[in-house]
């Protein structure tokens, strides 16, 4: 019973600390029910200001938050149907596991022999049961988190907000708690809105992600999506690694984009999406090309041939990452490109190595075109 | 062949065990002697003529002694309960609110600590006679003037102790709380006081010993009829220093240190690490 109304409306929602700093900036944003959302941004740029302003720890300088339909801009934090996983868990130390889960019911007025049951279930959904009288200072950082987690899905929140879930955990134990997380979001069905500034933690978990810089949302969309069709070279650059060649627009032809580079003297091609592209730009537009380093081919030097989006250029050196190889190629004008080689493509062909001259081609379509 | 130490390890080096022998020496030998002293079977403290009891006995039966030491523990002990209320207020008060001339109250606070005992002995004197402070009170309410001497010199130190604790408070805590429906009482009452419980009792602890044995202040504030224990102690000393007076101080000494002991317990790393 999907409702179509947004379970969180965000409307123009600006926050000052004092005149200098203003960590949010006209923010607006829709959050549908049982969404995966990821708020992510580098450090400083707003995003744990407006999750606390979700959870009532601060109050909007402007704007009005909707939860529901309802507007909770000023509400306290202990006044609104949502709740919390802080980044350092929060998990009281001197109550057991199961009085940490029961207090929400507890201060809620829910007499002891009600809570237990409650308290149970929750445990058990974090795997956490066997644990229920244990201190949390007999707990490593993975079941604290779990602690916390149960604590504030125990309330059933409208809303379930997560401060860098994550971070405080290791490599392994980290994917573990992705997948985790993913199959608690569908098991009880509500809203998770998380904080992350690790791209790859946003994009495996998360069913949308708000990119934000500097206080401002830049780019909402599916993870896909904001890969694929990045709409600035802040997102390009902060989501997965890419290339960027500067230019001005020289020709447009229906969707398919020439570029002058700047530096060189070749012609760049670019298909625009006509899903994601109102418009084409304008020629003599200045604009960044971009391409992510997975999508380009090193080749040899007769590739080139005057093809479009083949640059010519000298392997400067290549750095083995496990699954693939990345190779760093100076084309003309000192541009240094990089290319993500397959491993088994890189050891089943010709060997390849610094000082080769090679050539480095990716299709039109493999291009995006940024102009901001 | 010469010795090798590391870099930090004086304690392994004569020089330094001799320093630290006679510092010990020169803190603890008066100490033990005075205990010792008090099992002595002889009317002198200057020759050792046997083991006895007998002076804790006459230290025991001495109405006047036993009185003022009664006196002195129920001044500790309201001391103490008020003490502790104001100081922890005081503390949580610093911690929580932001208000003009903060400063000013946070240096004010740690004053009584600084100021010599003899001057806030002196200028509580002076106003429990401004305020012509009765003095012809009955029991206990006559040792009122010097309970409250009392409070104003020790809350700072329990303010002190609860700040220090305070210090490490994790503010998630409270919002947690806050998150999962507690209101400010609940946050206070559920969240906070047990957190600080160790730096209160620490706290309270150090309030009852300062009181205990306050000498200075209390003999400017005591009044003709109400005599505590050490300034008792004083005056039997003025006419002769008896083994009597060796056995009371022991015990003293015995009721400080347990209760030091257990102060610093609370207060110790370890222990707050446990909490924490």
């Amino acid at each position: 019973m999907a409702s179509d109304r947004p379970i969180i409306q965000v409307r123009s929602v600006t926050k000052r600390f004092g005149a200098a700093v203003t960590a949010v900036d006209d923010v607006s944003l829709d959050i549908d029910s049982n969404e995966f959302f990821a708020l992510l941004g580098p450090s400083g740029c707003g995003k744990t200001t407006l999750l606390r302003m979700l959870a009532g720890f601060e109050v909007p300088t402007a704007g009005a938050i909707l939860l529901d339909g309802q507007d909770i801009t000023g509400a306290p934090p202990n006044k609104r149907p949502v709740n919390m996983v802080f980044q350092s868990y929060a998990v009281f130390p001197h109550m057991t596991v199961g009085e940490n889960v029961a207090y929400g019911l507890r201060v809620g007025g829910m007499p002891r022999r009600q809570t237990g049951p409650l308290v149970r279930e929750a445990l058990d959904m974090v795997k956490l049961s066997h644990l229920v009288d244990r201190r949390p200072d007999q707990l490593s950082g993975g079941q604290r988190q779990r602690v916390a987690l149960a604590r504030a899905l125990v309330k059933h929140p409208k809303v379930l907000l997560l401060d860098e879930p994550l971070s405080a955990l290791d490599r392994k134990l980290r994917e573990e708690m992705q997948l985790e997380l993913v199959r608690l979001r569908r098991e009880v069905g509500i809203t998770f809105v998380f904080v992350t500034h690790d791209q790859e933690e946003a994009m495996s978990m998360s069913s949308r992600i708000g990119v934000m810089d500097a206080g401002r949302i830049v780019q909402i969309g599916a993870p896909n999506e904001i890969y694929e069709h990045p709409r600035t070279r802040f997102v390009a650059d902060f989501i997965g690694s890419i290339n960027l060649i500067e230019g001005h627009v020289s020709a447009v032809d229906g969707h398919r984009v020439t570029l002058e580079p700047t530096a060189a003297g070749i012609r760049l091609t670019a298909d625009e999406d006509p899903v994601t592209v109102a418009a084409p730009p304008a020629v003599g537009r200045h604009a960044w090309l971009g391409v992510r380093p997975e999508k380009l081919t090193v080749a040899g030097r007769d590739a080139a041939n005057g093809k479009d989006n083949s640059l010519a250029g000298r392997v400067l050196e290549i750095a083995y990452r496990g699954e693939s190889s990345m190779v760093h190629v100076e084309i003309a004008g000192g541009t240094v490109m990089r290319a993500a080689l397959p491993n088994e493509r890189r050891f089943g062909g010709p060997a390849l190595s610094s000082g080769d001259e090679v050539c480095v081609t990716w299709a039109p379509a493999s291009s995006i075109l940024l102009t901001s | 062949m010469a010795r090798c130490y590391g870099p930090l390890d004086y304690a392994r080096r004569l020089w330094m065990q001799a320093v630290i022998g006679l510092t010990l020496l020169f803190l603890y030998a008066p100490i033990v002697t005075l205990m010792a002293f008090s099992f002595n079977d002889s009317r002198r403290n200057i020759v050792w003529r046997g083991f006895t009891t007998d002076w804790f006995v006459r230290a025991w039966n001495n109405q006047e002694l036993l009185a003022a030491f009664a006196n002195s523990l129920f001044i500790a002990a309201a001391t103490t309960v008020i003490a502790t209320v104001i100081g922890t207020m005081m503390a949580i008060g610093l911690w929580r609110f932001r208000f003009p001339g903060k400063a000013m109250v946070e240096g004010a606070t740690a004053l009584p600590i600084v100021i010599p005992e003899i001057c806030m002995g002196v200028a509580m004197m002076v106003f429990f006679a401004r305020v012509n402070w009765p003095t012809d009170l009955p029991w206990p309410l006559s040792l009122s003037a010097i309970t409250i001497a009392h409070v104003a010199f020790s809350f700072p130190f329990v303010t002190l102790v609860v700040r220090a604790r305070m210090a490490g408070f994790d503010r998630s805590h409270e919002e947690a709380a806050r998150d999962l429906g507690a209101g400010e009482r609940q946050v206070f009452f559920d969240i906070l006081l047990p957190y600080l419980k160790p730096g209160i009792v620490a706290g309270a602890l150090l309030a009852f010993t300062l009181s205990l044995d306050d000498f200075v202040i209390t003999f400017f504030t005591s009044g003709p009829e109400t005599v505590t224990f050490p300034v008792k102690v004083y005056s039997m000393v003025r006419f002769s220093v008896t083994p009597e007076v060796n056995a009371a101080s022991t015990v003293l000494i015995v009721i400080t240190a347990a209760v030091t002991v257990l102060a610093m317990t609370l207060q110790s790393p370890s222990r707050q690490a446990e909490e924490a």
